[in-house]
């Protein structure tokens, strides 16, 4: 039966034979016949009326095939980027949707917004040309943050769009809310940032357009998260291209982070001059264009309130959020920090009352989106911070008051009052556990040994819960969603009884053809070795969602998994055929196919070869060949979650942070491969420590200047800024997912930014600091120090 | 990056005379600051003039009193080097905590002392402990050298060939490295010599520059009790997303009390 391996087991990474070797197939490594570069000419401002474009010495530049505009956009009438979720306010009015087109017509509306594509025989030469562009630019103030955006007289972004208000969107029971906090004895409260961020995915973004004259069929290779959804947001909502004329190849992609998981305006320009030039197209992103392209993330600004009773029970909780939506809604924009956001602020609480306002607010910057765990990781931080503030208001221990308010094991599952239910979960197992693991008893021993050496030290707990496993259909279709969101796969099992995948979520990164594989070689009983998993090509996969919120495992891995069912099904028939018995006393088991309480038996390889050599099958009553494909629509979404526990010390004098500690025991369901579940934690966790201590995109007011513009000025985690990190899991079954799985790819990002940013305020609370906004640099902590300190000094 | 042209020169003369001759050439080192800008197209020179293959202008030498660096020495030899470590350790600390491998490995001495960013470590050190520049046509003393913000006193064909240390009694560096590009933030280069001691300050404003209060104290008591409660004004102190001018102020009296910690350790 060969080498099975399974669920549960680590073996390497298959894909990473190909990474570690340089021979991956990445977008830029692709050429074609003919092919020729393109470059993008982008706004240089915030926000501008275009008062013309002048193309012509660009056209007579050297190597120059076409230059073209929004204005050729506009004459072809190719349509808008399509938004794949439609929200609306309380009143059931429909967001704000203003025209979000490929090349800018009439204004532009963040630096970075295309104006014009320069196609040349060299990148050189498009570059030289795209410098020679003229852009005849009535410059406008322009409005960054979102306090700003909403005050009156602030600059608009559309005419139609008044206060640069997308959507008022609310959620909870309001009145049930301000009842309970009548009754409150507490009340806290807390005003906070939700720091924008930049995924800087290593790879940066490209695209290759080809039109084939002969078949009539175009052809994009772009690195993308779900080429199956770009085939149809580009093809049937943007450049009018019938679906079978359109193939759409996302090959390896070095990363994503959900910064490539959107229908891009430069995938449709590509596309579109492709034909217009009949001739093979790249454009390969810089670093610097990434900055003020790629979909930046979070960016919230909130006000929150706890209600408690004297026992510190949470009574009611009241959520008011401005989200920055950038300057146009991009493929998942609004969902965001909506229905991403406002589900969540539940936590694993049972808080009976729970009200969500969010302003999603239109600004001169790069359109907002998800951006690894997406709504999440904002309602995690929002809860568990004021979960923080309530303790230390009421003297309560940090630990206790969250076991005093958290849902218990056995009552799940649990419908919140903010529309989702969590099918399982044992929010305080995880905690014992993580108290244990980081050693939370002798930090006294640790925080005097720090103030010893004159550093303060912290603790910060969040005790978390996600959503992910994107998405139920039906109810996603209910809170606006466009689009279905299940996920497909096939298993083609070959005459020899090798496995080929063909699967709709999206590997960069994540080792799915090393988990995927394990679940075939377990269910069927082949050789590891023997399957391989083919995602990223609309014409060698059926069809699929992609890879984003989670989804793979839970939702693509559960197709999967239906899939082999139906392959043993199938193969039951057969060997109940060659083996002359019943088919319900046929067994399969090991990659073997019995008869039950007997010594007869085929293998898995013996019936696929039964399969495509139907010369002794009952074809009277089964098709030959072995070969079964499953759509899963999932009934709810998963919910994993955790503790997280960072340790900090600060130093007073410079106000730098160093993160000490790490101790994350996630509940994540049945775990397939526990290495790249480790891996995933991993860099989830360091993600949201960027979040908490480095990472900011930042804006000038009025220019609308990415200041934060390149790695030189923006600061990425890097390995030096972490301790070892304790990975433990505890976990409980997923109820409604074949294998039990609840998916890993967020929690990391989601659990984390709270967990550090409460232990920065644990080091300085005897100083009077109640609350530290992201990120939390050595020049903030000094100027809260600095305010803290002066009362203490006076005394 | 725009075509140019590529010259190797064997001698000092036929390199100033390249880079007089060809109008807007550019000398190149350890490329490690030109080559992006070239990249990124903010510069185009039309040719490129590259000192690797000079004489005499790798290596470190001492004749007891000073250390003598060659221009084209990188960041790794200075860092690396036992002569250094033994003569002047805070110089060899400071080449130590420049950048990343790959830069040190390729970054010279000159390129960086040449280049002037305001942010970068070599300048400290060389204004802290009073080096001489040695040029193809001259010597200049690192006070009258650098002339803030990327500017210094080097005339127009005039190359780097050496920088020349004097030894220091003691002498140290510490650096609050910048979150992002670990450039200087603020970093202080402390050094003490028979007739004083030098306080040189890089990353804090827009040229590297010395601070006479803190060398008058740390002439009387080489301690950092000695000028802990010297606040430096804010005036010229650059402000921008990373740090606030008056957090510069007070990170450039934490930095000295710690190069002068190091110095004495
Ligand atoms: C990722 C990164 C991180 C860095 N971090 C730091 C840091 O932490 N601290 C720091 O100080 N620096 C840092 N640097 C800069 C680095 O030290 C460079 O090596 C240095 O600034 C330039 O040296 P180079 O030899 O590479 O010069 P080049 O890039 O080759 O040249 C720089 C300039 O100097 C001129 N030049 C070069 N040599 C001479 C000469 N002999 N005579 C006259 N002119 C000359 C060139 O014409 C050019 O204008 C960093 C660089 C990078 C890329």
């Amino acid at each position: 039966m060969g080498n099975v391996i399974g669920i549960g087991a680590s073996p390497k990474r298959k894909e990473d034979q190909r990474f570690l070797t340089g021979r991956g197939n990445y977008v830029s490594d692709i050429k074609r016949p003919g092919m020729t570069a393109g470059v993008f000419v982008r706004s240089p401002h915030g926000h501008a009326i275009l008062r013309g474009i002048d193309k012509g010495a660009a056209l007579a530049s050297p190597g120059v095939i076409a230059v073209l505009t929004g204005e050729d956009v506009a004459a072809d009438k190719l349509g808008s980027l399509p938004c794949g979720w439609g929200i609306s306010d309380a009143k059931g009015v429909p967001m704000k949707e203003p025209p979000f087109p490929m090349l800018a017509q009439g204004k532009v509306r963040f630096v970075g917004d295309m104006v014009a594509f320069v196609v040349a025989e060299t990148p050189e030469q498009a570059n030289a040309a795209a410098e020679l562009m003229t852009v005849n630019y009535e410059v406008l103030p322009s409005v960054v943050g979102v306090l700003e955006a909403v005050r009156p007289g602030a600059p608009q972004l559309f005419d139609d769009v008044p206060n640069n208000i997308c959507c008022d969107w609310e959620l909870g029971d309001k009145a049930a809310v301000e009842t309970a906090f009548r009754k409150a004895v507490h009340v806290a409260k807390l005003s906070l940032v939700n720091n924008r961020l930049i995924g800087n995915p290593m790879e940066p973004r490209a695209a290759i357009a080809e039109y084939e004259p002969g078949t009539d069929r175009f052809t994009l290779w772009t690195t993308s998260q779900f080429p199956h959804v770009v085939r149809f947001l580009m093809g049937a909502l943007v450049l009018n291209i019938p679906q079978h004329k359109l193939r759409v190849v996302a090959p390896d992609v070095g990363g994503g982070f959900g910064v490539k998981q959107f229908h891009y305006g430069e995938e449709a320009v590509i596309t579109w001059a492709a034909k217009r030039v009949m001739r093979p197209i790249k454009w390969v992103a810089s670093r610097s264009e990434g900055y003020v392209s790629d979909r930046h993330g979070r960016d919230h600004v909130t006000e929150a309130e706890l209600a408690l009773d004297e026992t510190g029970k949470f009574l009611a909780f009241r959520v008011n959020t401005l989200a920055n939506m950038g300057g146009y809604l991009s493929t998942f924009g609004p969902n965001i920090p909506t229905n991403l956001y406002g589900p969540l602020l539940g936590g694993v609480y049972t808080t009976p009352a729970i009200y969500c306002n969010v302003k999603v607010v239109f600004t001169n910057t790069v359109p907002v989106d998800a951006y690894r765990g997406a709504g999440r990781p904002e309602a995690t931080f929002v809860l568990e911070r004021i979960v923080d503030v309530a303790a230390a208001e009421m003297g309560i221990d940090r630990v206790e008051i969250r076991r005093r308010n958290m849902i218990p094991k056995e009552a799940y599952p649990y419908q919140t009052p903010v529309l989702v239910q969590y099918d399982s979960g044992d929010p305080m197992g995880c905690l014992d556990g993580a108290l244990v693991a980081a050693d939370v008893k002798n930090f006294g021993i640790r925080k005097a040994d720090s103030a010893r050496r004159g550093k303060f030290r912290g603790l910060g707990y969040s005790t978390y819960v996600e959503a992910c496993g994107l998405a139920p259909s039906r109810f996603a279709g209910r809170l606006g969603a466009r689009g279905g969101l299940y996920e497909s796969a096939t298993v083609r099992v070959h005459p020899t009884g090798q496995v080929t995948v063909m699967i709709g979520t999206h590997n960069h990164g994540q080792g799915h053809e090393t988990t995927f594989a394990q679940i075939v070689s377990e269910k069927l009983g082949v050789s590891f070795e023997n399957v391989d998993i083919v995602f990223g090509d609309t014409d060698r996969v059926q069809f699929g969602m992609g890879t984003y919120g989670s989804r793979s495992l839970v939702v693509g891995g559960a197709a999967l998994s239906k899939a082999t069912d139906k392959v043993v099904a199938k193969g039951k028939k057969i060997a109940a055929h060659l083996l002359e018995a019943a088919e319900v006393d046929i067994q399969f088991e090991a990659g073997k196919f019995s008869v039950a309480g007997t010594d007869r038996m085929k293998t898995f390889e013996e019936i696929a070869g039964a399969a495509y050599v139907p010369h002794d099958y009952p074809l009277e009553v089964l098709e030959p060949g072995l070969e079964e494909q499953a759509y899963y629509d999932p009934v709810n979404f998963t919910y994993p979650g955790g503790c997280h526990i960072a340790e900090v010390e600060v130093d007073p004098e410079t106000g730098t942070v160093t993160l000490v500690d790490y101790t994350a025991v996630d509940d994540v369901g049945t775990v397939i491969n526990p290495m790249i579940v480790e891996g995933q934690l991993h860099g989830g966790i360091v993600q949201g420590v960027g979040q908490a201590l480095y990472e900011n995109a930042v804006y000038d007011e009025g220019s609308g200047q990415l200041l934060s513009g390149s790695l030189m000025d923006y600061c990425m985690p890097r390995a030096d800024h972490m301790p070892m990190m304790k990975i433990a899991t505890h976990s409980t079954l997923c109820t409604h997912t074949p294998m039990g799985v609840k998916g890993c790819g967020e929690v990391g990002t989601i659990g984390s930014p709270a967990a550090v940013i409460n232990a920065v305020v644990d080091a300085l609370s005897h100083l009077g600091v109640t609350h530290v906004d992201m990120p939390a640099t050595p020049n903030r902590i000094w100027r809260l120090l600095q305010n803290a300190s002066l009362p203490v000094a006076a005394e | 990056m725009k075509p140019f042209a590529y010259h190797q020169p064997g001698r000092i003369p036929d390199a100033a005379k390249l880079l007089t001759s060809i109008e807007d050439s550019k000398l190149v080192a350890g490329g490690m600051t030109l080559i992006p800008t070239l990249k990124q197209r903010l510069a185009s020179p039309p040719a490129l003039i590259d000192l690797s293959r000079l004489e005499n202008l790798k290596g470190i030498t001492d004749d007891g009193a000073t250390v003598t660096i060659g221009a084209m020495t990188p960041h790794a030899v200075v860092a690396a080097s036992k002569l250094v470590q033994a003569k002047i350790p805070g110089l060899a600390a400071l080449a130590s905590m420049i950048g990343d491998p790959a830069v040190r490995i390729r970054g010279t001495i000159g390129g960086s002392v040449a280049n002037n960013d305001p942010a970068a470590d070599y300048p400290a050190g060389v204004l802290g402990l009073g080096a001489t520049v040695v040029t193809s046509t001259r010597e200049i003393a690192a006070d009258g050298f650098f002339r803030g913000l990327f500017e210094t006193a080097l005339e127009p064909g005039e190359i780097i060939t050496a920088i020349r240390f004097p030894v220091p009694f003691k002498a140290g560096y510490a650096k609050f490295k910048a979150p992002a590009s670990r450039y200087a933030l603020v970093g202080v280069f402390v050094a003490k010599f028979a007739d004083g001691v030098r306080v040189a300050v890089t990353g804090a404003g827009s040229g590297v520059f010395r601070v006479p209060p803190m060398e008058e104290a740390l002439s009387q008591n080489f301690d950092p009790s000695a000028i802990a409660a010297i606040r430096i004004d804010t005036d010229g102190l650059t402000s921008d997303i990373h740090a606030e001018a008056d957090y510069r102020a007070h990170l450039v009296t934490v930095m000295a009390k710690r190069a002068v910690d190091a110095a004495l350790s």
